[in-house]
């Protein structure tokens, strides 16, 4: 009964982007799951694992999610089950973003999404950076969390994007990274772990939290 | 902070890569799966496929070869080349890769550039941008913006126009200088210049690659935020990972 067997991985699928990238790199670390790309709520209810990402614009995305009428069968993944963010899936998780004129989101976490200013984008030795924040950068483990297991701090992920989490609730960050002042790539809360940064296209740091994903039941060790 | 990107291109013919018929070690030297492994290996932080084929015929092998590298190297891939309309772009992004590269199209349409960007997201869409330096030597330099692989003049000031695709929605340049592309005599470093300081979004520079110090040159002289290069590579002269030893020697930001 290998069918009963396999655990069964569900990557919410909105009409927003590529997410071919996202299923190849879970096939690549859990050969022996089920990989459904889907958005059909009776298939994310039926999942054991959810990943939810997210491409484009927030406000194209959020609009797409409503169209689908997927909002609940999100938020009861997001309440019941592992469930991984990435990129906008994870900034659809706060109150609200900037971006196109204050787009109101899922409201799971305190907090919104702001713009990298314009202003702020001066690096040390007085050059200016580019917005998108596109590349590798260092993504710093400020709290121990199972998904970090194997990944060296301050390893490189791949980023792009042009607005970040901002989040009043200390106890929510994880990662942090630098561009350049210190701003949160990754938050987690119980069974939730979300990410700026695109695990799936970040090599060998990537694959291994992906790997710890799949790994993963949901439950996060209380602090010593 | 945020690394500097050192990105090999591959160019793509009928389904096969046609530089890289020289790389040391490899079994099928045409084999583009096999080819960007080692790549991926090497340490490079992207890759970029031009599809060169000349016929429409062949155009969606492109796609399997896309796909096929998808499924084993997990770095961000770009694929441009006979790029006409959205349904293009939707078709590439589908079969794996994440960003687009649009050239000729985005000059004879540039309401593609706008409509690919609204609806995929501009971190999706790469602008492709061929300049050739058409100013005297002694006067201020100006480039001209060319098509159709270089063949056509456009009359467009190549600095105006990354301006313009970077209203338009384009998340990235890639821009190539003409008179250096092939030459190994290093990026047009003004150039290069040029367009990076006009924009607020990241520029790849092109053309010209011959050694390991141009690489470096064209981030710190021509302010590039990556830079992309095929033959360098393809020969087996260097390898990306000493590419990113020099550059780091230099003080640039690398990903090791």
């Amino acid at each position: 009964m290998r069918e009963s067997m396999s655990m069964k991985i569900a990557v919410i699928d909105y009409g927003m982007g590529n997410l071919r990238s996202v299923t190849h790199a879970l096939e690549h670390v859990a050969p022996e799951a089920t990989i459904q790309l889907s958005s059909d709520p009776a298939v994310i209810a039926a999942a054991d694992k959810i990943v939810f990402p997210g491409q484009g614009a927030m406000r194209d995305c959020m609009r797409e999610l409503l169209a689908r009428d997927l909002r609940p069968a999100v938020l009861a993944a997001a309440a019941s089950k592992p469930f991984l963010g990435i990129c906008v899936g994870a900034q659809l998780l706060f109150e609200l973003s900037e971006e196109g004129g204050n787009t109101p989101a899922l409201g799971l976490f305190p907090g919104q999404v702001r713009r990298f200013e314009a202003e702020r984008m001066v690096a040390a030795d007085g050059s200016r950076l580019k917005v998108p924040h596109m590349g590798w950068n260092e993504v710093w483990q400020t709290r121990p969390h199972p998904l970090w297991q194997g990944i060296a701090d301050g390893s490189r992920f791949y980023f792009v994007h042009s607005y970040y989490m901002d989040t009043p609730d200390a106890a929510l960050p994880v990662g942090r990274s630098d561009y350049p002042f210190p701003f949160t790539v990754a938050v987690a809360r119980a069974n939730i772990f979300a990410t700026q940064f695109h695990p799936e296209k970040s090599h060998a740091a990537g694959l291994q939290l992906l790997k710890n994903f799949v790994a993963w039941d949901g439950t996060v060790q209380p602090a010593q | 902070m945020l690394a500097k990107r050192i990105i090999p291109c591959l160019d793509v013919t009928d389904g096969r890569v046609v530089k890289g018929v020289n790389f040391v070690g490899l079994r099928d030297a045409g084999d583009p799966v096999e080819i960007a492994r080692r790549y991926d290996q090497q340490g490079a932080d992207e890759l970029t496929f031009l599809d060169i084929t000349a016929s429409s015929d062949n155009r969606d092998l492109i796609l399997h070869i896309i796909e096929a590298v998808a499924e084993q190297v997990f770095i961000p891939l770009t694929v441009g080349g006979g790029v006409r309309k959205v349904e293009d772009v939707r078709r590439l992004l589908n079969a794996g890769a994440d960003k687009v590269g649009i050239n000729t199209t985005a000059v004879t349409r540039p309401e593609v550039v706008e409509e690919a960007a609204g609806y995929f997201g501009s971190q999706a869409i790469v602008v492709a941008i061929d300049a050739k330096r058409v100013s005297a030597p002694d006067a201020a330099p100006r480039w001209e913006v060319y098509t159709h692989g270089g063949r056509n003049a456009t009359g467009l000031d190549a600095v105006a126009w990354a301006l313009e695709m970077q209203r338009r929605g384009a998340g990235e340049i890639l821009l190539t200088s003409m008179d250096r592309d092939g030459t190994r005599s290093g990026f047009d470093l003004a150039l290069t210049r040029a367009v990076s300081d006009a924009l607020t979004i990241p520029v790849i520079a092109s053309g010209g690659v011959g050694k390991l110090q141009d690489l470096a040159d064209g981030i710190k002289l021509g302010r590039a935020d990556a830079v992309l290069a095929a033959s360098i590579f393809h020969f087996g002269d260097h390898t990306v990972g000493e590419a990113k030893q020099l550059m780091r020697q230099q003080g640039i930001e690398v990903r090791l």
